[in-house]
């Protein structure tokens, strides 16, 4: 019970109070900065041990399905490839063990095995999965701007207005009145800095509030659910 | 005594507030456990968890919860650890296929104690394994792609997506949408706000992501915080309004108090 209720319910007070209290007293004061540091280093030294558990919960999931040949188990292949493949560049290139010379990309500009395979492979796949953002965005904002009600109306319209008050086409639109040029890109302004960032502001007060609440809580023991823990 | 005299005199107004706060929160988790009539809007996100677990048990498809991609240290990602405890609840209780993909190795075993402990605490223990939670990558597109890959090949049923997100929130939920799953969202990252909205049936707005553990759990203690956030909220909301006045009238700068240095 001391080990699974009492000691993590412990610990959270400590790690939480001391943050809490360094953020009250000057670098001085060592008796509490001390502590706080030291919170902040191992939080760093046990995420790096914690990946390790991540790494081989991995590696036991993918190397299981391929065992089983569930649904999809070819995909688990490529995985190990990917992970063992330039994990292997990595520790190799690092030692310096045989034709792997660094994990940087070598004096004379030519790719170490590592590199290689970040530039050539990680990256654009990285690149891949973001640039599809862009088609996401269109058929979320399809959805979002569809004049079903009076509040899909008005954010259509708001929308219409931020979109070409940000362009130059939205410039030449009013371009011949007098004054309009800069008309749209004035209410575009006034749009995004007013109704827009008051909405923003009500709902961040909120959530910094129910933050501070979720972490009294947690401090104090009171939410334990995390722990999956029920109430006393 | 020696570390009282390095107090930072510059935030005594941050402590002065802090106290506030505390105080007002404390003073209501006291008053909830002798009063039971406490008084909690409706959030229509977490009263729709039951049906959206229910539609996953009647399909016989999984329930796919992601966590986030933040780490334990981000309060956003213990909320959302509070509403998995009580999804495992449901999933153990209805004999639900779970998936729990991780991108932080922190929050990873995190949630791996929650949906265990959730499961023996539902007395269905031997429904429970390893792989109900599990890592994915630390890399947040690679994430994302297994993520998405998930909801396409294995089209769960439901899709929870509660906690700290960024940019791959509406590549996570126009796939989810996409594959026709019940997508309920959470979170306190304004940016990403308007893409759940967009994508999903129900999302948690900022403070109702932080209120969930409280709300569904109904302990009296939670939600008199609750209610002691909602007290100081007002108190700020009136702040707001006398700083507005007073600075347009030029009576005083209210602002002055309650700047952060």
């Amino acid at each position: 019970m001391f080990l699974r209720v009492q000691l993590p319910l412990l610990l959270t007070f400590l790690a939480g109070l001391i943050p809490i209290v360094a953020f009250f007293f000057t670098e001085k004061a060592r008796l509490v900065k001390v502590p706080n540091d030291r919170l902040e280093k191992w939080m760093i030294i046990i995420a790096g041990f914690a990946i390790m558990l991540g790494v081989v919960n991995v590696v036991q999931g993918n190397i299981r399905k391929i065992e089983r040949k569930g649904p999809g188990w070819h995909y688990a292949i490529f995985l190990l490839i990917g992970l063992v493949l330039p994990g292997s560049f990595g520790l190799l290139g690092a030692f310096n063990v045989g034709p792997f010379h660094g994990i940087s990309p070598h004096a004379d500009g030519s790719p170490s095995p590592f590199s290689f395979f970040v530039s050539y492979v990680f990256q654009p796949l990285q690149a891949t999965m973001f640039s599809l953002l862009a088609f996401y965005v269109a058929s979320a904002a399809f959805r979002a701007f569809r004049v079903r009600n009076l509040e899909a109306t008005i954010l259509l319209l708001a929308a219409v207005v931020v979109m070409l008050g940000r362009i130059p086409l939205g410039e030449s639109l009013f371009a011949w009145i007098p004054g309009g040029k800069l008309a749209l890109g004035t209410f575009t302004e006034w749009l995004m800095n007013n109704p827009n960032t008051a909405a923003q502001r009500g709902i961040m007060i909120g959530a910094a509030l129910g933050a501070a609440s979720l972490s009294l809580r947690v401090i104090l023991g009171i939410e334990r659910s995390y722990l999956g823990l029920e109430k006393d | 005594m020696e570390g009282f005299l390095h107090f930072n005199l510059q935030r005594a107004n941050a402590f002065v507030l802090f106290l506030l706060f505390c105080t007002l929160i404390l003073w209501f988790i006291r008053a909830a456990r002798t009063r039971q009539d406490l008084f909690i809007r409706k959030i229509a996100g977490l009263n729709a968890i039951d049906e959206a677990v229910g539609r996953a048990t009647e399909l016989g498809r999984k329930v796919l919860y992601v966590p986030g991609i933040s780490s334990i240290d981000e309060n956003q990602t213990i909320a959302s650890l509070a509403v998995l405890s009580h999804v495992a609840r449901m999933t153990a209780r209805y004999n639900t296929e779970l998936d729990v993909p991780n991108k932080d190795p922190l929050t990873f075993a995190s949630a791996r104690e929650t949906v265990k402990e959730a499961y023996i605490q539902e007395g269905r223990p031997d429904l429970y394994n390893d792989s109900i939670v599990h890592y994915v990558t630390y890399d947040q597109f690679a994430y994302t792609a297994s993520v998405a890959g998930i909801m396409m090949r294995e089209r769960p049923a439901t899709n929870f997506l509660i906690g700290s997100f960024a940019a791959e929130s509406l590549l996570l939920a126009e796939t989810g949408q996409a594959s026709g799953a019940i997508q309920i969202a959470g979170t306190a990252e304004i940016a990403q706000l308007p893409f759940f909205v967009c994508a999903c049936d129900y999302t948690l707005i900022g403070e109702e992501l932080y209120a969930a553990g409280a709300y569904l759990s109904r302990d009296p203690a939670m939600l008199g915080s609750i209610k002691g956030q909602d007290w100081t909220k007002a108190l700020v909301g009136l702040a707001i309004i006398v700083g507005t006045l007073a600075a347009t009238t030029g009576l005083f700068d209210l602002a002055r108090l309650f700047r952060a240095r």
